[in-house]
């Protein structure tokens, strides 16, 4: 009993280490995020630096929205702020999100990077792009479909099938050329795979440099991540070891973009510090600082480029609407198990 | 304590107790059911339209990988856990002393860390083949290559080196407890020595070894970091990316239960299958096992024995981050905040030990002392938490916890006209709650263990000589039960320590603990900035570690007191 009683007070002393999340005094905005710190906390301080409002958030993977189910009216969120436009839309699907009113919103952010009535707001793009080794590839392959071609057999690397990102890009060329094609292009690139699909993105540079596989498929970012040195001082020669192209679907209109953005939760407590914040971060300086911490692209008209970014080429997005690419996502995942493209 | 013992009278407190327990132990029960109830009322939600595509193309590779997997991972791990086990505390010979700790290390090294820093060592750029290609003379990774260790004998090799622990701890201590007498008497009767490990000794200990591998078996089972990174599809992984890509957590709730009734099942047969065994120790004094000094050739086969999985399961994971850590540490200082990390992380695990070991040995007195089939399928039921994976068991504790809160809430402002908002939600009462839910199979296998091995016979003589319920407790099983249960502990506060899913979820505003911080970093790439926190953890890992090799060095230094201090075992077939 008394280890029962003893370990009680221990917890309870543990329990007042803990700050309360809400305080009187001091302005405060909660944020859920299932993007890592690391990318946007730069934001948040240079936010709560200027105006001297206090930012709480939880880095949270899987669950997120089932949390702030639960929590129900009691939930102390403001902002989720999510990656991919499929989490996005779940957001808004599970009735924890609420419309953003807001004129600078509208105004600054183009109608195809929100939400029909602001439920949610894209922050940041990224595009899904060609990896390929600037010592053995002298004619780098231009479309998507490109890789699937029977001349790259053996020569492919790119990762888990299932992963979201691939995901995206698959439910993509679903709404472009069919359930049909696409299996016919799984198919095939996972013939072509030299190695078993699986790793991270900056896997299939290192592999290009280590000379396990020629081309891949990646996302734009992680190449300003290896080449500036923020990964280390070997992710420098990953990066450095491959070109980039902006690749197009086969029938050369544009490239898959994805986007990261934000949602107001629908009990947030902070509701106009909340939206204040939303506005800050389409802000151009706070683009800037976007750019910089993630090598993403703007959602503004204007915004900077990062260099290493700017090198890639002018990105030009593929014009099918992001929300037919999140329906047909599932469908996505489901081909991806069918044609074993993991096994 | 001794003023309380006189204060009661036997005949009262026998009769008075026993209901106490059994009502203490629903209670936990039911706090550890609570969130599986919760996940099956969320897989009820769903219509089960995914079941089709899964029979047809997910699940059969998930079973075949899984269970690949764990009978792989359970022949390393016991092989390496048994053998090494019965090394140190049957013989002699040079480092042993060390070795019996030291063999325990791996312990501290998480999987999906141990995942990561196999990959960086084992790439094709990486030191391992780099060296092989310079010494054979071969230029460029194109040209020669190990096969990659992204595949199932990959992480079969590398689950089995940091989760042999388990499997040694459980069964060392059960080494430990036997006594010589059995394994004279085998002697006695014609048996040679290697006759006896395996005819008397491995036998008497099996139910250690059984909580050891299921222990095995479980961690890996429900694994998601480390196999995700070895593209190992178990369906651990299945049903997180039926929850992720297909945004379908009611299929993935139904996977996971399913998934639970197998291991309920093999649980239950594998206790079936010993039901008629008696596994207790006779109430008599007897000497402990007599180590066999090893010379020679044997010797060095031992060392080596006790060398190798210490060398890769624990010396190159912590070397590899030693090294990362240093670039850090050269590039950009200590990074102050791993320091509040680490606090998190030990008052976490230490609250969680304590609650879990205190709940575990609950259930575990209350299935020894009552009869009925009850008591023991208590035990049982509260340690399903351990068969749920983590990310999903987090889901189901989100909904327990926000009805209290609302419940307390609705009271508060209808009687009091105030609303008390979250009180447990996103606290660390929530993270310890399910630590405990998560991990309370590990206290209570291994008290109910160290029960097994405690003979009623002696109960029954300390009951006739005068003493009470809580004085048997507290001067007869918690002495006889100190390595099980220092064990447990043990494994409880570093399982903790490590544990990430659930944490990420339900963990308060600007907390973080070293696991998350590693995961945040590695998450996004970053590895090297998380090197410093990831190397914390083992680190960390180490105290406990430390604790439980001063405190259970028992076999020759206290073992001759021991004879004639302490009750000690013998044994029964």
């Amino acid at each position: 009993m008394t280890t029962t009683f003893k370990s009680a007070l221990f917890l309870s002393a543990f329990a007042s280490l803990i700050p309360a999340a809400a305080s009187a005094q001091t302005k405060e905005v909660n944020i859920y995020t299932t993007r890592e710190p690391g990318l946007i906390q730069p934001i948040l301080d240079a936010y709560s630096k200027e105006t001297g409002v206090k930012v709480n958030s939880i880095f949270i993977k899987e669950g997120l929205v089932e949390r702030v189910k639960t929590e129900g009216a009691n939930s102390p969120a403001d902002l989720l702020i999510m990656v991919d436009i499929g989490n996005l839309n779940d957001l808004v699907d599970a009735g924890v999100t609420q419309p953003v009113v807001s004129k600078k919103i509208d105004e600054t952010v183009p109608q195809n990077l929100r939400a029909k009535d602001d439920s949610w707001i894209a922050t940041t793009l990224r595009s899904r792009v060609i990896y390929s080794s600037k010592e053995r590839v002298k004619d780098a392959p231009k479309t998507y479909e490109d890789l699937a071609d029977a001349k790259y057999k053996g020569k492919v690397c790119i990762r888990a099938g299932n992963h979201p990102y691939n995901v995206g890009l698959i439910a993509h060329m679903i709404v472009k050329d069919g359930a049909e094609k696409t299996e016919k292009f799984l198919t095939d690139l996972k013939a072509n795979l030299a190695r078993k699909a699986g790793g991270g993105d900056r896997d299939v540079a290192r592999d290009i440099l280590a000379g396990i596989c020629d081309v891949g498929i990646a996302n734009s970012y992680y190449v300003g991540l290896m080449r500036s040195g923020k990964g280390g001082e070997d992710q420098v020669k990953w990066g450095e070891a491959i070109n980039v192209t902006l690749p197009t679907f086969a029938d050369g209109k544009g490239t898959h973009v994805n986007v990261s953005g934000v949602a107001l939760a629908k009990n947030a407590p902070n509701k106009d510090e909340a939206v204040k914040l939303i506005e800050f971060f389409v802000t151009p300086d706070a683009q800037k600082i976007f750019a910089e911490a993630n090598y993403e692209y703007p959602v503004i008209e204007g915004a900077e480029v990062n260099e290493i970014v700017k090198s890639f080429g002018a990105l030009k997005p593929d014009a099918v609407s992001l929300t037919d690419v999140a329906k047909a996502r599932k469908q996505a995942a489901e081909l991806v198990d069918k044609v074993g493209f993991n096994n | 304590m001794a003023e309380l013992t006189a204060a009661h009278t036997p005949s009262r407190t026998v009769r008075a107790r026993p209901s106490g327990w059994l009502i203490a132990s629903g209670i936990i029960t039911f706090f550890v059911l609570a969130p599986v109830f919760a996940l099956a009322a969320i897989a009820l939600r769903g219509s089960g339209d995914m079941w089709p595509h899964l029979l047809a193309y997910v699940l059969p590779v998930a079973l075949r990988d899984t269970a690949f997997l764990l009978i792989g991972v359970a022949c390393v791990a016991g092989v390496i856990g048994v053998g090494t086990a019965w090394l140190v505390t049957a013989h002699t010979f040079a480092g042993r002393s060390f070795f019996d700790w030291a063999l325990l290390l791996p312990l501290a090294v998480p999987t999906y860390i141990m995942a990561y820093a196999s990959l960086d060592l084992m790439h094709p750029l990486g030191p391992v083949q780099g060296a092989i290609r310079f010494m054979l003379g071969i230029d460029s990774p194109a040209d020669f290559r190990l096969p990659d260790i992204r595949s199932m004998w990959g992480a079969i090799l590398l689950f089995g080196l940091v989760l042999y622990p388990y499997v040694y701890l459980t069964t060392r201590a059960m080494f430990l407890m036997q006594s010589a007498c059995v394994i004279d008497v085998s002697r006695t009767l014609g048996a040679s020595r290697m006759q006896s490990f395996f005819r008397v000794a491995l036998p008497l200990a099996r139910p250690a070894i059984a909580v050891g591998l299921s222990l095995v078996m479980m961690e890996a089972l429900n694994d998601l970091g480390a196999s995700d990174i070895l593209g190992v599809r178990t369906l651990t992984v299945s049903i997180y990316s039926t929850w992720v890509n297909s945004s379908s957590l009611e299929g993935a709730a139904q996977i996971a239960l399913v998934m639970l009734a197998i291991v309920v099942a093999l649980v239950a047969w594998e206790r079936y299958a010993r039901r008629n065994q008696r596994f207790n120790a006779q109430a008599q004094r007897s000497r402990r096992i007599a180590p066999l000094p090893l010379k020679g050739g044997a010797a060095l086969g031992a060392i080596i024995a006790c060398a190798v999985p210490i060398l890769f399961g624990f010396a190159a994971p912590a070397l590899y981050l030693v090294n990362e850590a240093c670039k850090v540490l050269m590039r950009s200082g200590f990074p102050r905040h791993t320091l509040t990390e680490a606090w998190h992380t030990i008052t976490l695990a230490t609250a969680a030990t304590i609650v879990t070991v205190s709940l575990g040995l609950v259930l575990a007195y209350t299935a020894r002392t009552l009869r009925g089939s009850l008591p023991p399928l208590l035990v049982r039921l509260g340690s399903v938490g351990y068969a749920i994976p983590g990310t999903v068991l987090a889901v189901g504790l989100l909904t327990p916890l926000a009805a209290m809160d609302n419940a307390v809430d609705g009271v508060m402002r209808q009687w009091f006209g105030f609303s008390t908002g979250l009180l447990l939600s996103g606290t660390i009462i929530a993270l310890v709650y399910a630590y405990t839910v998560r991990f309370l199979a590990i206290s209570a296998g291994g008290a109910e263990a160290g029960f097994q091995k405690i003979a009623p016979s002696l109960d029954a003589a300390a009951r006739n000589l005068g003493e009470n319920a809580g004085g048997v407790v507290k001067r007869i099983h918690l002495p006889l039960l100190r390595p099980a249960l220092g064990g447990a502990a043990l494994l409880v506060f570093v399982d903790s320590m490590k544990e990430l899913s659930a944490t990420l979820l339900l963990r308060p505003f600007n907390f973080e603990t070293l696991a998350t911080y590693v995961y945040a970093e590695a998450s996004r790439g970053t590895y090297e900035d998380g090197s410093v926190a990831a190397l914390m953890i083992v680190l960390v890992g180490l105290l406990p570690v430390a604790f439980l090799a001063k405190a259970s060095r028992l076999p020759h230094a206290e073992g001759a007191r021991a004879g004639s201090e302490r009750i000690s075992s013998g044994s029964a077939g």
